[in-house]
């Protein structure tokens, strides 16, 4: 998994609420057996009329929107736990989806692939999107270490939450797995004292 | 004085190997289901990582997502889906993991297989890269969905790293009135807490109006959870689910049978336990369900009519207006009386064989409706197999449809099965957004009693108004 830092990147928004995983990715793109190449097909459907033409005032086919930031309604990534969605969002470029809700397989698959998920207040999501309204190449800072959001150009800044431990894996570029690799004694010891019916 | 515990607790605290801080802990996974989709990069990540399957004797796979319904004993012939099953083959044969593949008595819709073999057993962790995992927490265990990562860490440790859920209670007392079923327990929930209203809760679903239900309707229940943004969702084990396990294929066995049942009995949560949110319910006030939107959350009982603009809270009205424009409907419409050309009877929701009896004794002696195009799909070969034993598919014939092959088909439209942009289809599994059943489709959520009152009808219909 790749480090994860700080962050200085303008933002693309996309005040929908209740975004699903359909849409960040829809089920006819998941018949892949690799893990790239889905960044193509990020919001398929939104993104593209049928004849393949880009929709203009689509936020990721506007030039006047750019950056490693999406910016997201509430409820963000809910419905499906294919990990496929935060593929397409990685391969896209985004690295930090900021949202005042995620639907929670979402943001743990987020953690597990480098992309950090920042969930504010409504209120400071508003915040964001009239930032970006108002001016569109605004800079946002992300600090994970300090765990603060930041406009800027205004100076505004909130914290957010995020496991001890996930962040310490995103500083390292650690993930889970290398880390219950090296508890494999207490796995098999689990297993021969755990009530089991089906072994 | 001990301290009371939920269910959820119990096996949790049952499952740790280790903790990572107050938050996180590492949980031992007994059973991991796979499926084809979600698979080949998990397999490729251990590949790269150097090691093989932990537990291969832990994990059975059977393809289902991208499968034809149709002369499945030809290729696939579509080659991103034949290239996605011929992947998971290849992957399960170099791993030695049991594969149910195409033509395996036991194939058929991975949530379908598990329980109906007996691999889904009260008390357990039940893991698969696939939210509707939910569905096997109907057996009183800790069932949910992972993403391809997790799926990887399975493979690789049996484990999973996991910050614990909070819980939630979800009560419902009482009876159901004539023609309202489990879907439209569930719907009728989803559409009172929102499809999020479950997010970051473990739900445990009890009340006279569970507890009578039969496992496949509790499937049904547990099924959904996950469309209310929860976790998992689980039912406390009880007679009902012995029975419905004792003698199945990879069920314990003799003295083993009884050891696990007098362990299984032991399986509930303690008189008085907090759970963090409980909400009630009352099953007399639930009509048949259908939905009007674009997420689960949106459902009405089938005889009220769409809600209006000023009924939605403030913050969710462009949700709501981009739904109905999606749909093609008005605000305050009525729903019954809408022509509807398409019906989906079938998924890990509603493809169990009760679903197919319930389709059939409604359709029986009477008529496909002629505008109808109805897609009847069992969720698995034994189910299939079950429905001819009981001349199933007969009766289906003698009113005009077809009873297809197992699997996922129309759910999420991966393979052929696909309804035309702009159509509405009165479907029986579990999600309604935007291009789920095809693009530009518009899925209508109901119980199979409903899609089959539908389907003879062309139309929106109360189900109860054709009862006797
Ligand atoms: S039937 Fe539908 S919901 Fe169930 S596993 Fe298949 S695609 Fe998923």
């Amino acid at each position: 998994m790749d480090k994860f830092t700080t962050l200085v990147s303008r933002a693309i928004p996309l005040p929908i609420e209740d975004v699903d995983t359909d849409q960040i990715i829809p089920a006819r793109f998941l018949k892949a057996t690799k893990r790239e190449g889905f960044g193509d097909n990020l919001f398929r459907d939104w993104r593209y009329n049928n004849d393949g033409s880009p929709k203009a005032d689509f936020p990721l086919n506007d030039a006047r929107f750019s950056g490693q930031i999406l910016i997201g309604g509430k409820n963000f990534g809910s419905g499906s736990s294919r990990e496929h969605a935060g593929w397409a969002i990685y391969d896209y470029g985004l690295r930090v989806v900021v949202s005042s809700f995620f639907a929670d397989i979402f943001k743990g698959n987020c953690l597990n692939l480098g992309i950090l998920p920042i969930q504010v207040s409504e209120e400071f999501l508003q915040t964001i999107f009239k930032a970006i309204e108002e001016d569109n190449e605004t800079e946002f800072r992300v600090d994970l270490e300090a765990q603060e959001f930041e406009i800027v150009k205004t100076g505004e800044k909130v914290s957010f939450d995020i496991d001890p431990y996930k962040k310490n894996n995103l500083i390292n570029g650690y993930d889970d797995i290398d880390y219950i690799r090296s508890i494999s004694d207490k796995i098999e010891a689990y297993e021969k004292n755990a009530t089991r019916f089906y072994v | 004085m001990t301290v009371k515990k939920t269910l959820f607790e119990k096996l949790w605290e049952a499952h740790v190997v280790d903790s990572v801080n107050e938050k996180t802990d590492i949980i031992y996974i007994d059973r991991h289901f796979i499926h084809e989709v979600t698979s080949p990069v998990a397999f490729l990540g251990i590949e790269n990582r150097g090691v093989g399957v932990f537990r291969p004797n832990q994990t059975v796979a059977t393809p289902d997502h991208n499968v034809p319904t149709k002369d499945q004993h030809l290729p696939i012939q579509e080659a991103l889906s034949r290239n996605q099953v011929e992947t998971l083959t290849a992957n399960c044969e170099k791993h030695g993991v049991s594969l149910y593949g195409l033509g395996h008595p036991f194939h058929g819709v991975v949530h379908i297989v598990g329980p109906e073999l007996g691999l889904t057993l009260p008390g357990t962790t039940i893991v698969c890269g696939d939210s509707h995992t939910s569905t096997h927490g109907a057996f009183g265990s800790i069932a949910f969905g992972i993403g391809t990562s997790q799926v990887e860490s399975v493979f690789a440790t049996q484990c999973l790293l996991l910050a614990k859920p909070k819980t939630m209670k979800i009560e419902v007392n009482g009876t159901l009135d004539k023609g309202v079923t489990a879907k439209d327990i569930i719907l009728y929930i989803i559409s009172k807490i929102s499809s999020s209203g479950g997010t970051g809760y473990f739900v445990e679903y009890t009340g006279s109006a569970i507890t009578s239900l039969s496992m496949e309707e509790r499937m049904t229940i547990c099924n959904m959870s996950i469309e209310m943004g929860a976790r998992g969702g689980m039912i406390a084990p009880d007679q009902t689910t012995f029975d419905y396990i004792n003698g199945r294929e990879f069920a314990p066995k003799g003295e083993k049978w009884e050891e696990a049942v007098a362990h299984w009995k032991t399986l509930k949560s303690d008189e008085g336990a907090s759970f963090d949110k409980e909400l009630v319910f009352d099953a007399s006030d639930i009509a048949p369900m259908v939905t009007y939107g674009t997420n689960p959350g949106m459902g009405v009982g089938v005889d009220s009519n769409v809600p209006t603009l000023d009924q939605i809270d403030a913050d969710t009205k462009p949700t709501f207006q981009k739904s109905l424009n999606y749909m093609g409907f008005e605000q305050g419409e009525k729903l019954i009386g809408k022509q509807v050309n398409w019906v989906f009877l079938g998924s890990c929701t509603n493809g169990r064989i009760e679903d197919l009896r319930q389709f059939a004794g409604f359709v029986k002696g009477k008529k496909k409706a002629d505008n109808v195009n109805a897609l009847l799909v069992p969720g698995s070969k034994q189910v299939e197999k079950q429905a001819k034993a009981e001349g199933i598919d007969k009766i289906l014939a003698e009113a005009g449809f077809e009873l297809r092959e197992p699997g996922c088909s129309s759910c999420l439209a991966m393979n052929e099965d696909k309804v035309p942009a702009g159509e509405y289809c009165v479907s029986t599994s579990n999600r309604n957004f935007e291009g789920r059943q095809g693009p530009g489709a518009r899925t209508i959520l109901a119980s199979p009693l409903t899609a089959a009152a539908v389907a003879v009808s062309g139309k929106i219909v109360d189900v109860r108004d054709m009862l006797d």
